[in-house]
């Protein structure tokens, strides 16, 4: 059917258009200001020359992350915590989601209403301070990861997947060939759900790698930190003794932080930056389903 | 005899789907140890604890912790300011992503529509560190692109991070741009069910987009919205530790103490579990008793409830 648009559709489009323009450039802008002041001298950025370029390239900044050495334990272990986080996450989510969606699982309403009902009513953090401490995980990677490790919501969507995903009659026609539960979920239902695992690992990863809240209270060896407990200490607490100091030493340190800042935020949030478009695809297939039926 | 064949049809069952357990079992795990046993353990907030007796020997107080808490000059204060905080950002934030959902809407070519949504996602994945440390040294009295612009147009510098009035509004409009993108995705999914046959005899009739977007669209996706108004109510008295923490500083307490921090604070530095515990179970209360009556007050007006 063709439609003859009206001028008042028009003008409307082109309205929805240059306000998605503005949208877009106000979420992209601050993320693009870091990575060209990362390459930038401090100078330049006071005097109010960077904008759409760097000026005054210089790669000072960079050069002093590469040398810290707390910036670097920071890195590896987040990449452990949230490598062994995501996979532990994984492992342990998309298998009981399966199961959870099997209509002819008796108690599995049940196993379900127990695990929601945590949604709405929970411990509190001080209790679970005390649960971590008692089974003698402090300062270790378990505390970090163990805890958060399976996530209600991502249950939930996950088990909406599988019920809105597979089949019915796939399962009979695999059953009727001497497949048993084990087998049709890793040889079938698995393959089927790359979409799911793909939004599963981007999600719990993205959480894990930004958390600073459980490493800080779980954690008291330095060297165990990861990298956004060591840039808190780099991109906030600086700031606030600047703040408290006097004037006349406050510009030199400035510059100090101001070089080290801009190119902490970038190579912080890299990793997840480059990881997310590849997975985005996935998110009509893999949560959309799952936000419409939860 | 109804009763032995159901029992009968329960064992069958069971036993057909025993292989599922080896799912289950792992997780069921999981949440008695770190869900169920604090809910367990919450009981500290009812107990004068004390590390020497142990967690079972402290003697059981009643409500005195709460007591201690309600009498406290320091109960008005964070309650007011979590709930100032949330009210904002129910205001100003909630509608942003229902809008920018209904733009995207409108677009014809998948692909700008695509473009438009990896470039509003993005902020989400950047880390509440990050988002400070930007906040920080974007907002700088001496250094920060703000005040430069300002001290260009000839003002004078402003403190925006030492500043209570301003508190709130950068926490808010910082999330709302961390969050927009992303929390549209809801209402995107939900758009995708309205039919496209109602659009069709609109047009016929002549109604113009807008028209369409507040006729068609809107009420649509009214039980999604809803929906995610009777999720936000919930957490009415709950502000995030991160990100409320991370922008405190000696200049905005008195805004910025909410009860996230505070319970962090009096509990896990000070070492008051019992008082601290007393107050986190006070929020989750409120919220809970918060979110039954919205969604029973929504379930008699819309028709749209959680359960």
């Amino acid at each position: 059917m063709k439609i003859k648009t009206s001028r008042d559709d028009r003008v409307f489009g082109v309205i929805t258009v240059f306000t998605l323009i503005i949208v877009m450039i106000l979420a992209i802008y601050p993320l693009f200001f870091s990575l060209i002041a990362s390459f930038s001298s401090p100078q330049a950025i006071y005097q109010g020359k960077v904008i759409l370029w760097p000026a005054d390239i210089t790669f000072g900044g960079y050069k002093k992350i590469f040398a810290d050495k707390t910036i670097w334990t920071g890195y590896l272990n987040g990449i452990l915590y949230t490598a062994t986080g995501t996979l532990l996450n994984v492992i342990f989510t998309v298998p009981m989601a399966y199961a959870l969606s099997r209509k002819e699982f008796p108690l599995g309403g049940v196993y379900m209403k127990i695990m929601v009902f945590t949604m709405y009513f929970y411990g509190g953090i001080i209790p679970l301070y005390f649960v971590v401490r008692q089974l003698h995980m402090l300062d270790s990677i378990w505390a970090v990861v163990l805890p958060t490790m399976i996530s209600t919501y991502n249950l939930i969507i996950a088990r909406s997947y599988f019920l809105g995903n597979i089949p019915e009659e796939l399962k009979e026609a695999a059953f009727l060939d001497g497949c048993g539960y084990l087998g049709f979920f890793f040889k079938i239902a698995l393959p089927l759900s790359k979409s799911l695992i793909a939004v599963m690992v981007l999600f719990y990863a993205a959480k894990q790698w930004n958390s600073y809240f459980e490493p800080m209270i779980y954690l008291n060896t330095e060297s165990k930190f990861p990298l956004q407990l060591v840039l808190r200490t780099i991109l906030i607490d600086s700031q606030n003794a600047l703040a408290n100091s006097d004037a006349s030493t406050v510009a030199d340190k400035q510059q100090l932080v101001d070089l080290l800042k801009y190119g902490c935020v970038v190579v912080s949030s890299i990793p997840m930056l480059i990881f997310y478009p590849f997975v985005q695809k996935h998110f009509v297939k893999g949560m959309m389903v799952g936000a419409v039926k939860g | 005899m109804e009763k032995i064949r159901r029992r009968e049809k329960f064992k069958k069952e069971f036993l057909n789907t025993k292989s599922l357990y080896f799912f289950v079992i792992p997780g069921l795990i999981y949440y008695l140890i770190f869900k169920y046993w604090p809910i367990y353990g919450s009981q500290i907030a009812f107990r004068d604890y004390s590390p020497y007796l142990g967690f079972i020997k402290s003697p059981w107080v009643g409500l005195a912790n709460f007591r201690r808490f309600f009498e406290s000059p320091d109960f008005w204060l964070i309650l007011k300011n979590t709930l100032w905080i949330n009210m904002v950002n129910l205001i100003l934030g909630f509608p942003f992503p229902i809008i920018l959902a209904l733009l995207l809407n409108q677009l014809k070519n998948r692909h700008f529509k695509k473009f438009v949504q990896t470039v509003t996602y993005a902020p989400y994945f950047i880390s509440t560190v990050v988002l400070v440390g930007m906040l920080y040294t974007m907002l700088s009295p001496y250094s920060g692109v703000v005040n430069t612009i300002i001290k260009l147009l000839g003002g004078q510098p402003i403190h925006f991070m030492g500043k209570p009035r301003a508190y709130v509004m950068i926490y808010v409009l910082s999330g709302i741009w961390q969050t927009c993108g992303w929390s549209a995705i809801v209402y995107i999914a939900a758009l995708t069910s309205v039919s496209p046959d109602l659009h069709e005899s609109a047009i016929v009739d002549g109604a113009n987009r807008l028209q369409r977007i507040l006729h068609i669209d809107i009420p649509g996706i009214m039980p999604t919205i809803i929906t995610m108004l009777i999720l936000t109510a919930g957490q009415l008295i709950t502000v995030g530790f991160e990100k409320a923490y991370l922008m405190q500083n000696s200049m905005n307490m008195g805004v910025s103490e909410v009860i996230s921090t505070y319970t962090y604070k009096r509990g896990l530095v000070d070492g008051d579990f019992s008082y601290a515990s007393a107050v986190e179970m006070f929020q989750s209360a409120i919220n809970f008793l918060i979110l039954l009556a919205v969604n029973k007050i929504s379930k008699r007006i819309s028709d749209t409830s959680l359960w």
